[in-house]
């Protein structure tokens, strides 16, 4: 198969961007997306320029770390998967694909496609966490979860804080990746103790560092590669305003 | 000058020596303990829960990870789950058990105590987990739920769908984020370390490079953990994420550290095999679908040639014409039988040409009788994701038709070495986690690499550390402006300045790809003496090549992606000569390590205890040199060593 590819290029934080148009020829059907990046930076370290900037690792869509805007899609134009997930069979042979940095005002371009989303991390820092020390514990036994709660725990702590939801929202809310934490833990009881706490200081936080509101499109829950439903920002909600007329 | 390796295994019984140790070491004083700064490298299980607790009992913790954010290491990837000797189940597990197997599943090439500690510890990990919020699948009464992996005969494994591993490292990530908010640790994300600093014989810090702006920093501390994983990517193409790397670990090595058992490489039995030249990744199935998933190859060559043909679907193929031949081979463990044998079973239905796909590299995993007995919606639940995954890369409905797997590098069981403290050959240096060698022999059980991180980050490393730091509670903070950090960042710079100045024609890739074939070929799952010295030969000529002909676009002082794998790789050449030598040395075969000069008349591994009932422990002696081997003898005090039994 064989692409056009429309780039983002963009030097540091402080460059201006522009899209730099490339071809790249005999993909095989079965190749992943990433791999055919690494087949064009392959060709562009060899004409002796600087191959495009991209976040990967894992390759299994479990770390969260690829994160491209492809096609106007977050992750592209397949459903529930990360882009190093996606296999080139998906696109059109002899077509055009954009590929940009995610867009979000929290998320500022290190460099190409590769963008800080250390906001994310300071969410969780502010409370995304159960307040236990090492070896303070009771039996894993001791309290009995109801499979339906530790499930849905479990559907929301699927996020892989890529943060797709925040780059394709239109208000560029992180609301569903905020959401997927507050409601993983709420759903636990051991979470409970510290729900209140919890949902006041990472709405603020998330707030704080610029993140815009959410006015429930629901795009984030269409583009997300985990599928995290937006009925747990409906918990966030109601988790929030329960601990506020606490105050 | 050889090593004195002493491994400070306690005295007495077996299942007292953790205890009797833990009395017997010294603690440091709350107000103590803020005055000492450690340095954790690496924020995958071992990492985040080390740093995590550390920052916990009050040290002055800086950690730093490659990565974007600590969350993403690989730990991250581990799908099927983590073992413990709970006996939840009552099907007659104990400590005693989960020792035993773990000890035999390593084909007897790992330290008594050290495993019987980690099989003390498993059970706390599980309730540290819980309480941490991590959400293991439950059953209906609402109790944690478990299932069985390779290599024993009780269901000791928890799991949290197939993302145990990423919701045990969310766990860890959690409770560093504590830390970091409450401001014991401070965070280095995109910073790598490349060098290890030494002082008066002791580790007093490290020399790290911002990824994002290419400034090379100093960080003194007054001890050194590495949490940086394991090197199977100096075969390329693993199951390893893109950016797991051994360098790390490696510049432990090159400033003096000893290394110990380098060839022990795994090799899983489930992965989906190598699709074409393209490929940067291999993708792996989890071990957990050996619970209901059948393996075979056709009994018949006409069977084989009407597949690879595409004039047959495996499903057409009967019953009785399919060699279900780990059932057939090892009828006591079936299809759970340990890795190594697993992926040797597969070469070796492979190597006769029963290999069921066009490059005749792969076998079937069937999930047809699973699927009949308890219907597909179960499967799903249970699997859901694996499949979605299958599909999504190979274009096939696992629920149709069998998977195709094949095994390849996973994970290595060889490492830093370090004695029952975790701490290094160099006073003051740790290794946790994959990243050192000690609690899985010649080969690891599934489930048990989250088990041994999270074991040596919560519940080993806080407690042994500190009885080094307890000499340290006079020492003032490190300075960074001595001639030891001089010295080694100068180092640093000038490896770099030397790359970018070779200015050759083949790309890191290029020269990757190459390194990872030779490796693949003559230090895989079968090595012999020919194959091991053709390998030796080889990687210091394309060692030869990389030093001349290298091409390294960009510059050191920015975001370079490839200096940063130009790096790696040049470890990687050497890493992958001290493989290959290692296992030239060690003339026997046992666990991953497979010399087919030793094997039984039925194609099993010939252990060979008389002389090789020791861990090499490898010092370097620059870059061209011969490093210098000294042994470990590994004394079987309580367990009597058998030849590994899976059949009956």
């Amino acid at each position: 198969m064989n692409f056009t590819l429309k780039i983002w290029r963009q030097r540091d934080a402080k460059s201006q961007g522009a899209f730099e148009t490339y071809k790249v020829t005999d993909i095989s059907a079965d190749t992943s997306f990433l791999e055919m990046m690494d087949i064009l930076n392959n060709n562009l370290i060899h004409e002796g320029k600087e191959p495009v900037a991209f976040d990967h690792d894992c390759r299994e869509g479990i770390c969260g770390m690829c994160s491209m805007h492809i096609n106007g899609h977050a992750h592209g134009p397949s459903q529930a998967v990360t882009t190093c997930q996606m296999y080139m069979r998906k696109f059109k042979d002899g077509s055009t694909i954009v590929i940009e940095p995610w867009r979000s005002a929290a998320f500022p371009v290190i460099r190409d496609l590769v963008v800080d989303r250390g906001a994310y991390d300071k969410i969780l820092q502010a409370g995304g966490f159960i307040s236990v020390r090492t070896n303070s514990v009771p039996d894993g036994n001791a309290i009995p979860i109801p499979k339906k709660d530790a499930d849905e725990s479990m559907d929301a702590a699927a996020c892989v804080g890529c943060g797709a939801c925040a780059a394709t929202c239109k208000n560029g809310s992180a609301m569903l990746f905020v959401a997927a934490r507050v409601s993983s833990l709420a759903k636990l009881p051991q979470g409970k103790v510290e729900g209140a706490r919890r949902a006041k200081a990472m709405v603020a936080k998330m707030d704080e560092l610029g993140f815009g509101n959410c006015t429930n499109t629901g795009a984030c829950q269409a583009q997300c590669p985990k599928s995290i439903s937006i009925a747990h920002i409906a918990r966030l909600n109601r988790e929030f305003l329960c601990a506020k007329l606490q105050d | 000058m050889a090593y004195t390796l002493d491994a400070k295994i306690p005295a007495g019984e077996l299942s007292q020596k953790w205890s009797n140790h833990k009395a017997a070491i010294k603690v440091v004083s709350p107000a103590n303990k803020r005055k000492l700064d450690i340095i954790v490298v690496g924020t995958g299980l071992g990492g985040a829960s080390a740093a995590a607790s550390l920052g916990e009992l009050g040290y002055n913790v800086k950690i730093f990870c490659i990565s974007d954010s600590p969350r993403r290491a690989h730990s991250i990837a581990a799908q099927g789950g983590i073992n413990a000797a709970k006996n939840y189940q009552n099907d007659n597990d104990s400590i005693y058990r989960l020792f035993y197997d773990t000890i035999k599943g390593g084909d007897y090439r790992a330290r008594e105590a050290n495993v019987y500690r980690l099989a003390e510890v498993s059970n706390l990990i599980i309730d540290q987990c819980v309480a941490q919020g991590v959400p293991f699948a439950r059953e209906y009464g609402g109790l944690l739920a478990n299932r069985s992996f390779g290599g024993a005969q009780v269901s000791r494994t928890f799991y949290a769908r197939g993302q145990t591993g990423q919701q045990l490292l969310l766990g860890a990530y959690s409770v560093l984020n504590k830390e970091i908010a409450a401001g014991t640790v401070k965070s280095y994300p995109r910073h790598e370390m490349l060098d290890v600093v030494i002082e008066n014989g002791e580790a007093c810090g490290i020399i790290a490079r911002n990824l994002v702006t290419g400034e090379i920093e100093r960080h003194g501390a007054h001890a050194v953990v590495i949490a940086t994983g394991g090197y199977g990517n100096v075969f390329f193409l693993s199951t390893n994420a893109m950016a797991s790397n051994g360098s790390a670990a490696f510049q432990c090595y090159r400033k003096g550290a000893g290394f110990a058992n380098p060839c022990f490489t795994q090799i899983h039995p489930t992965c989906i095999p190598v699709h074409g030249t393209q490929q940067s990744k291999l993708t792996l199935m989890s071990e957990s679908l050996r619970n209901d998933g059948r393996i075979w190859v056709p009994k018949k060559m006409e069977d084989v040639e009407a597949l690879r043909a595409g004039k047959k679907l495996p499903s057409e193929i009967a019953e009785e014409d399919r060699d279900y031949y780990l059932e057939r081979r090892y009828p006591a463990f079936g299809n759970l039988v340990p890795r190594d044998v697993a992926s040797r079973a597969a070469k070796e239905r492979c190597d006769a040409g029963f290999g069921v796909n066009e490059t005749g590299l792969a076998v079937f995993l069937d999930f047809k009788t699973a699927i009949e007995r308890l219907g597909k919606e179960t499967i799903k639940q249970r699997y859901g994701n694996l499949f979605d995954m299958y599909e999504e890369i190979t274009d096939v409905n696992p629920y149709e038709q069998p998977m195709q797997i094949f095994p390849a590098v996973h994970y290595t069981m060889g490492g830093i070495w370090v004695d029952y403290n975790l701490m290094t050959t160099i006073p003051g240096l740790y290794a946790i986690g994959e990243a050192n060698f000690s609690d899985h022999g010649a080969n690891r059980l599934g489930a048990s690499a989250l088990m041994q991180g999270l074991a040596d980050g919560y519940f080993v490393l806080p407690y042994t550390i500190g009885d080094y730091l307890s000499k340290k509670i006079q020492a003032p903070k490190v300075k960074t402006d001595t001639a030891a950090f001089d010295e080694a960042e100068a180092g640093v710079r000038a490896r770099i300045e030397r790359l970018f100045a070779i200015k050759g024609n083949q790309s890191v890739d290029d020269i990757h790809k190459r390194l990872g074939l030779i490796m693949w070929d003559n230090v895989g799952m079968a090595r012999t003496k020919e194959s091991l010295e053709r390998a030796i030969v080889e990687i210091q000529a394309l060692r030869k090549e990389f030093y001349a002909d290298l091409k390294l676009v960009g510059t050191a002082d920015s975001f370079n992606v490839e200096l940063e794998k130009a790096l790696r790789l040049e470890d990687f050449l050497e890493l992958g000569e001290l493989m290959a030598r290692d296992a030239l040395n060690r003339e026997e075969s046992c666990g991953g390590h497979f010399r087919s000069e030793h094997q039984t008349p039925d194609g099993e591994a010939d252990r060979d205890d008389e002389n090789f009932s020791y861990a090499a422990v490898w010092e370097y002696k620059g870059i061209d040199n011969v490093p210098e081997m000294t042994k470990e003898v590994l004394d079987y005090e309580f367990i009597k060593r058998a030849k590994r039994n899976y059949k009956d």
